[in-house]
């Protein structure tokens, strides 16, 4: 395959099965392989979508500076693209973050602003709303309420997945912005009867959800329950224990979010088992397990993994 | 057996610090009253007229129960009840 620019490869990522992992021949589990983007995750695809949207609306113009709350991987997507298209880059990502992340932002040139771990991701969208304010000629796309981040999935990972599987019964994916859920699962709604579209959400340990009271609770705009057929909380505990066993059993090494997503569409899987349903179920590696090597995730038991993991946002 | 309940940071205060309490009940709306007898507030805290609080995520066994039957879903002994704040991911 030949691309112009290493933007132009964008997407277009496989569609493997897991032979060892699916529980029989009727019910089969599919994974897309997002890690196979630019900057090796499932972002690039909303990162580039709301960058191409903010130049056709005239906001972007070359030396005008974005500004992201994120936790890794859509800050990491922009840096990349912000480097090449001749913008300056500022996240504001909570500290709780693997050092990789960090060290990945400054090595596309971004500016990272630490906001407190308490509160996680929370406190991010608050502290950048804040500085938004601030300095008024700086963009924030905001990937929370951006419906270009929901469209590119609808116009590229969804059609893929329909594509390579058409007999497709399930989609699963990690539950952050909700983009991907959003744009796959209404693409899939549209065209395929009776689909589902599960949500995984990581739980995290206490520190994350510290916040000073309930209402200050965060539900992206985004988010359209309607789309969900449901959605599930997934432990920290849960997801290491699938991101190995999809190393082991399958030979993919992945990140610790998609460990969470398998964890739920193993649990979809049982069901139709348990039902005598055929199902072909797609969930999303969101990214490789490259950037969370540092948080010992994929050495020693599983116990000290977990407590090592305990106060990280690991998603 | 009864029905284990975690409770969050948040709510901690109304658990004299318990991580997570005991309760009874056939659905969750029961369980919450049942709580709110020894735990005073708490129900006011997850519910108000319309519901489960806005920012309040409640799983049964790890699946949230808006897509259950909200209130109305049916708990029995030995289920785990998890309530969370909605936090952003991303």
């Amino acid at each position: 395959m030949r691309f112009d620019s290493l933007l132009d490869s964008l997407g277009r990522t496989p569609l493997v099965g897991l032979p060892r992992l699916s529980p029989s021949a009727d019910v089969r589990l599919w994974a897309k392989l997002e890690d196979r983007n630019p900057t090796g995750s499932v972002k690039d695809r909303p990162a580039f979508y709301m960058i191409e949207k903010a130049e056709k609306e005239g906001l972007l113009t070359p030396g005008r500076t974005i500004l992201e709350p994120t936790s890794g991987n859509t800050g990491i997507s922009l840096a990349m693209a912000a480097t090449l298209r001749g913008y300056k880059m500022i996240c504001v990502m909570p500290e709780n973050t693997s050092a990789e992340r960090r060290q990945l932002l400054e090595m596309w040139g971004a500016r990272i602003i630490f906001s407190p771990a308490a509160g996680g991701s929370n406190e991010a969208v608050r502290v950048a709303k804040g500085l938004a304010e601030e300095n008024p000629d700086w963009v924030m796309l905001y990937q929370y309420g951006n419906e270009a981040n929901a469209l590119a999935h609808y116009e590229t990972t969804g059609p893929e997945i329909l594509e390579d599987l058409p007999t497709v019964t399930h989609f699963v994916a990690g539950l952050g912005t909700t983009g991907t859920l959003m744009g796959v699962g209404r693409f899939l709604r549209e065209r395929v009867p009776d689909v589902k579209i599960v949500a995984a959400e990581p739980r995290y340990g206490d520190l994350v959800y510290g916040l000073r009271n309930i209402d200050e609770g965060f539900i992206p705009e985004l988010y359209d329950d309607s789309v969900l057929t449901t959605r599930f909380s997934v432990t920290s505990g849960d997801a290491l224990r699938r991101t190995r066993e999809l190393l082991q059993q399958e030979g993919i090494f992945a990140g610790i979010s998609t460990g969470g997503a398998l964890h739920a569409a193993i649990g979809m899987a049982a069901k139709a088992v348990k039902s005598g349903e055929r199902a072909d179920i797609a969930f999303v590696v969101a990214d490789g397990g490259w950037k969370y090597l540092s948080t010992g995730a994929y050495g020693g038991t599983l116990e000290e993994a977990e407590a090592r993991l305990e106060g990280q946002l690991w998603a | 057996m009864a029905i284990e309940v975690r409770i969050p940071t948040i709510l901690r205060n109304l658990t004299d610090g318990a991580k997570a309490v005991d309760g009874k009940g056939g659905t969750l709306d029961e369980l919450f009253t049942d709580l709110d007898t020894r735990h005073p507030g708490l129900r006011d805290r997850l519910v108000d007229g319309k519901g489960l609080r806005k920012f309040v995520n409640v799983y049964l066994n790890d699946e949230d129960v808006r897509f259950l039957s909200g209130l109305e879903t049916e708990v029995a002994d030995g289920d785990n009840v998890t309530i969370l704040p909605a936090v952003a991911g991303g």
